[in-house]
């Protein structure tokens, strides 16, 4: 029992911005940035439901997702092109506009 | 705590005291598939509702052990009686007894 995958690599993806209490696995940090998908990892329980006893089900997929660390931090100093990759569920994701 | 400001990374292995590994066991032995006591999504949780300066105030281990107590509260596996009753009976043995807990190990 598994939610259909909405997104494949590549696509353009963003990060949606919300605060809800209890226990979610989004790092605050990349709450709305936008991304690349880079993989589809699988469909795993959410989290966000084990962690108060609950099943989790259905599965959500989970995504590794390429942001620039450029994008993400004002004061970076590393090399542009410089990614990081964070592995995100898909209800914590909406389509982007494509790249410039 | 992720993406706030912070020092560097601490690299070094550290050795880890006995408590510490039967911190580390106890965990592994509760999410274990034929106990199911706990989760590790649980535990995460209830180390969030630690609070943020726990991550100042308490070591890794100490952050665990709070967190597991809490779970196995809430799931009903300890009552907090019961809990507070064996800490104050560790306790009552003193240092010493402590030390002849862990030889005996």
């Amino acid at each position: 029992m598994s939610e259909m995958p909405r997104f494949q690599a590549g696509d353009r993806v963003r990060v949606r911005r919300a605060s809800p209490p209890g226990h979610v696995r989004t790092p605050w940090y990349i709450r709305g940035h936008s991304g690349a998908i880079e993989r589809l990892c699988g469909a795993f329980a959410n989290p966000e439901e084990l962690a108060y006893r609950r099943s989790g089900l259905p599965a959500q997929p989970l995504y590794r997702v390429r942001f620039r660390q450029a994008e993400i931090w004002p004061d970076y100093r590393g090399q542009p092109e410089d990614s990081i990759e964070i592995e995100i569920y898909q209800h914590w994701l909406e389509p982007a506009e494509q790249a410039p | 705590m992720g993406g706030l400001p912070a020092g560097p990374v601490e690299r070094h292995e550290h050795d880890y005291a006995l408590w510490e590994k039967r911190v580390d066991a106890l965990m592994v032995l509760l999410s274990a598939p034929e106990r199911r006591l706990l989760k590790v999504d649980e535990l995460r949780r209830n180390i969030e509702g630690l609070g943020a300066d726990a991550y100042e105030r308490m070591s890794y281990y100490e952050r665990w052990i709070s967190s597991i107590t809490q779970t196995l509260i809430q799931r009903g596996v300890l009552t907090i009686d019961e809990l507070g009753r064996k800490m104050a009976e560790v306790e009552a043995r003193g240092p010493e007894g402590h030390q002849a807990a862990d030889d005996a190990v």
